[in-house]
């Protein structure tokens, strides 16, 4: 269990923050840029000192400000790799590697050098110094440095932002593997909605300084402060899939999302394995009968839970579309009327294919 | 080529430089760290003093430290006692006079260079389990050396003309204290010494230029081994 209770009083806002998630896991911190989300990474880390602050990984406590407690910086064995990856420019990668390595005490070690190397892809890196790396490389060996300080926790503060969207894509699934294959707990950063849909078991969205909410992604990924943060174009609920089937020769698999499932093409698909994905919610259809002769090839059945108008003419549909799952479909309100949409009323929702292109993601390991 | 004299007087230039910019390089940077990262009230006072060198008449500093250090001053009496030191007429003398008046040169590089450390590599550092002095003397250090090696440099260049802090405290004394500068002095003080003043200024100019030659090589050096 990771438990952390911030205060801290800033010139511009006051954090304030509480947050309890079982461990290991990932936790994405989501916010837009100044809302304190690197004001409470670096709390955690000691690297500020917070008005009140209590945070303890498991059983150790860092730092209980009530019982005087506070374990300086370089004790907590926390892996913090930073939005500029700081590389000691002055070293080779692998003298970088080793730097955290050789001062973590003896003894507990979980992840030793060969195996941080070949996770993170860095064996023909280990002889450059960093002016010779790429951002995306930079970030990798960060990662790998901060790994082998054999950390009890990760926080990891934005790593991505400062790297263009190729380089992106070549170090995301670095920390997937990350994610899936130590157990280590991460904090991660990001004001990157895709990032956290790819990494995190359990979100908190800030705002100002506080929690607007938090829990895991299916929840937050409907709820209105997140909304706020992404916009109404980027809405929409995600939820947990499996593959059931896959024809290789079209690359179009059958994903079984709530009680139904969907054919979406998805080249890389394993079956068996589990997906989240995300419907946007401009993207859905709404029918009040299976429709015949329309290109859309997904239709689930379900049930209205929820109808939620919003100040533009339209309005969110909340569906349930079997064991728990929850899609949001926006339709303009005049659709809703003239479909007399209500609550508890049956309805169909149609969903294109192309539209899960990109919004479907290999999900954590439960 | 060299007459026995003029040899001494480069050998003593150059020890005595030598052994200033070694007595002096530690208490260098602890000053520039003091000065940069120091949260001491008095940092304006000493960066001041540390300065005042640079911009008071070299014979006032000599005659600062004939008073401290002379047999007779407090400083001087002590040393003379206790462990039989003798500043005055010495070449150790003519060595610290040159690290009094070389001083600012060296702490100004050396501040300039720790002013560019990025501070946030020492947290990085101390995330990974360095305490303070393992910092510095892993990351801080390291980082500063382009700095240290160019004010190294620049005061060993510089301390080799030393000329009137020297002659003031410990006066002019052959194969002692007469250095390069004093003895270009002395022979244009003596009759038909014309052709050996000329040399000797040749023989200044050649090491000047070297040691700026040389700061630079290295400089260039560092900066590729930073990725600079």
């Amino acid at each position: 269990m990771l438990r952390i209770a911030i205060r801290k009083r800033r010139a511009d806002f006051q954090l304030d923050a509480m947050i309890e998630v079982p461990t290991p896991g990932t936790i994405a911190l989501f916010g837009r840029s100044g809302c304190g989300k690197t004001t409470l990474v670096n709390c955690i880390a000691g690297l500020l000192q917070a008005d009140r602050a209590f945070v303890a990984i498991d059983d150790f406590v860092l730092e209980d400000t009530d019982a005087n407690v506070r374990v300086p910086v370089e004790q907590r064995r926390i892996g913090y790799v930073f939005q500029d990856a700081r590389l000691f420019p002055h070293m080779s990668v692998m003298a970088n590697l080793r730097y955290g390595e050789r001062r973590a005490r003896t003894g507990k070690r979980f992840v030793d050098f060969d195996q941080v190397v070949t996770l993170l892809g860095l064996r023909d890196l280990l002889h450059r110094r960093p002016h010779e790396l790429s951002g995306g490389e930079r970030q990798r060996v960060a990662l790998g440095r901060a790994l082998l300080s054999q950390p009890r926790l990760m926080l990891l503060d934005e790593p991505l932002a400062a790297l263009d969207a190729p380089r992106r894509e070549e170090v995301l699934p670095y920390l997937e593997r990350l994610r899936d294959e130590l157990a280590i707990p991460m904090v991660y950063v990001s004001h990157q909605f895709e990032e956290v849909l790819r990494l995190a078991t359990h979100v908190v969205v800030m705002e100002r300084g506080a929690i607007a909410t938090q829990g895991p992604i299916e929840t937050v990924s409907r709820h209105a402060a997140l909304r706020a943060i992404v916009g109404d174009e980027a809405m929409g609920a995600v939820l947990n899939g499996v593959i059931v089937s896959r024809d290789s020769s079209t690359g179009l698999a059958a994903v079984q999302i709530g009680a139904g499932t969907i054919q979406a093409h998805l080249p890389e698909a394993v079956p068996g394995a589990h997906v989240r994905v995300q419907l946007l919610a401009r993207d859905l259809i709404l029918a009040t009968h299976p429709v015949e002769g329309v290109s859309v090839r997904n239709m689930l059945a379900g049930t209205i839970v929820r109808i939620e108008p919003e100040d533009r003419g339209t309005e969110l549909v909340e569906v349930d579309i079997g064991n728990g799952a929850l899609a949001v479909a926006r339709l303009t309100c005049a659709a809703s009327v003239a479909l007399g949409l209500h609550v508890q009323m049956p309805i169909w929702v149609l969903v294109k294919a192309v539209s899960i292109q990109g919004h479907a993601f290999r999900a954590p390991a439960a | 080529m060299l007459s026995p004299a003029e040899l001494d007087a480069v050998r003593l230039s150059l020890s005595i430089a030598a052994r200033s910019v070694i007595v002096s390089l530690p208490l260098a940077i602890v000053v520039a760290w003091l000065l940069v990262r120091g949260r001491l009230r008095g940092r304006v006072l000493l960066d001041a003093i540390v300065h005042l060198p640079l911009v008071l008449p070299p014979v006032v500093v000599g005659y600062v430290l004939l008073l401290l250090f002379g047999v007779r001053g407090p400083i001087g009496q002590w040393l003379d006692q206790a462990f039989g030191i003798r500043l005055v007429f010495t070449s150790s003398g003519a060595a610290l006079a040159t690290a009094v008046m070389t001083f600012p040169l060296m702490v100004r590089a050396i501040r300039l260079s720790l002013e560019s450390v990025d501070p946030g590599l020492e947290d990085a550092a101390r995330t990974l389990g360095a305490g303070a002095w393992d910092r510095f003397f892993s990351i801080t250090l390291p980082l500063m050396v382009p700095g240290i090696l160019a004010g190294v440099v620049t005061a060993f260049a510089a301390g080799l003309g030393e000329f009137g802090a020297v002659i003031t405290f410990v006066s002019n004394v052959p194969g002692e204290t007469r250095t390069l500068p004093l003895a270009l002095y002395t022979a244009l003080q003596t009759p038909g010494g014309e052709a050996l003043a000329a040399r000797l200024a040749s023989i200044s100019f050649a090491l000047g230029l070297c040691g700026l030659l040389i700061a630079e090589f290295l400089a260039r050096r560092m900066r590729r081994m930073l990725g600079r």
